[in-house]
């Protein structure tokens, strides 16, 4: 079963636009969009929720269309959003009781639970939370009405690196049960190597790649070459090249390289950093 | 049951757990029938994909180490010797190629070699 299926998805802005976007997140699996600011990573994000309407292409929700799961099962979705709706008066006590008339599924003891775990005061106005409170009470909320898909834009945003290894910690316990799924958009990107299961790359609106995250450091690698030795690698083999007086750094498809030469293993940030250059 | 995962280490994720069960397994750490972590749940303890912890399994699984119980989990499976004897036969002629790499870079000939073994075994 799969929790999402992107196929073909379209959207025009005029000065912005998200080219045939194709993505499968499996059920039980966590797929991490990487993309630098501007992307598409929250047009996508919105498109899946249908927070604005797209110009073409088909999504599906357990295997159902969007419009139609949103409709029915809006609950089984928890979403962390950049924006968040609620009134700067009401205090995480409050809210929580807001949010046991809204959701059927409501967890009063659940949410009570990350409100300690997370440190997010009970009786401070919702104002007055600094940017990762708000972040953190989002992520409260969102794993409190027993949803079975979480939608994440941006989670760890503003976050420091305790509390986001906290929270990833927190994700990854949350598919422990196989029918829960993420899609978790960030430019973190050291966050999504820790947790994901499939890494697509965005890049200007378009989907620069989409793979499994292990076979990612199976199949590209760093090496360092001297001239002469560069002579000897297939061109088809680099995909990046870095060079400076003592030496070139080149990233490579690991299958394609002599033996004899030491591949050291590339993280996915220097791949994206590397893959958005070449396509400016 | 330890595993270890090393990111830095280059070697694919799935063969670390792989060799590292295989060997609790050999030595006997790990004894016939018992019953090894989900896959979903090692994933999760161990922070790594779930994708890649079923590859570790199949291949375990394939190479007749543990065996599959449908809806009930894996287990490790009764003691082969015979796989447990082509897996040092791996091993010895592991060791060979060491050697003869070494031998060659001391210019030493076969005879040496065997020379020495016989030495070895004298004493």
């Amino acid at each position: 079963m799969e929790a999402l299926k992107i196929t073909n998805l379209c959207k025009d802005f005029k000065d912005f636009k998200l080219d045939n976007l194709n993505l499968t997140l499996p059920s039980g699996c966590i797929i991490g969009l990487i993309g630098e600011n501007g992307a598409g990573k929250s047009t996508t994000i919105k498109l899946i929720l249908d927070m604005i309407k797209k110009d073409s292409g088909n999504i599906m929700i357990f295997g159902k269309n969007n419009q139609e799961f949103l409709k029915l099962n809006k609950e089984d979705i928890g979403v962390v959003l950049d924006e968040i709706g609620i009134s700067g008066c009401l205090t995480a006590k409050e809210i929580g009781k807001i949010m046991k008339y809204s959701f059927n599924k409501w967890e009063d003891e659940t949410f009570n639970n990350y409100l300690s775990k997370l440190n997010i005061p009970m009786d401070k106005m919702f104002k007055d939370f600094s940017r990762g409170m708000k972040m953190k009470l989002q992520i409260a909320i969102a794993l409190s009405h027993q949803a079975k898909l979480l939608i994440l834009d941006e989670p760890t945003s503003g976050l420091d690196p305790v509390i986001r290894d906290e929270v990833i910690n927190i994700f990854n316990e949350f598919t422990r049960d196989e029918n829960h799924s993420i899609l978790i958009s960030s430019h973190i990107v050291s966050d999504l190597e820790k947790l994901c299961d499939y890494i697509a790359f965005l890049h200007k609106g378009k989907l620069l790649l989409f793979e499994e995250k292990d076979v990612l450091f199976e199949k590209y690698g760093i090496i360092h070459v001297t001239p002469y030795e560069l002579r000897q690698i297939n061109k088809k083999a680099i995909i990046g090249k870095k060079e400076s007086v003592y030496g070139t750094e080149l990233i490579v498809k690991r299958d394609s390289i002599p033996s004899g030469f030491e591949i050291n293993p590339i993280s996915i940030e220097e791949l994206f950093v590397f893959m958005a250059k070449e396509n400016i | 049951m330890k595993i270890y995962i090393n990111n830095k280490s280059g070697i694919p994720i799935y063969d670390q757990i792989y060799s590292q069960i295989k060997n609790s397994i050999i030595t006997g750490e790990l004894q016939e029938n018992y019953p090894l972590p989900s896959i979903r749940n090692l994933a999760k303890d161990l922070r790594i994909s779930v994708i890649t912890t079923k590859r570790a399994y199949d291949e375990l699984e394939k190479e007749g180490f543990i065996y599959t119980v449908p809806s009930k989990g894996c287990f490790v499976a009764p003691k082969n010797i015979e796989l447990i004897r082509e897996e040092n036969l791996k091993k010895i002629e592991k060791y060979i190629e060491e050697i003869k790499k070494l031998a060659h870079l001391c210019n030493l000939s076969k005879e040496d070699i065997i020379e020495m073994i016989n030495l070895l075994e004298e004493n």
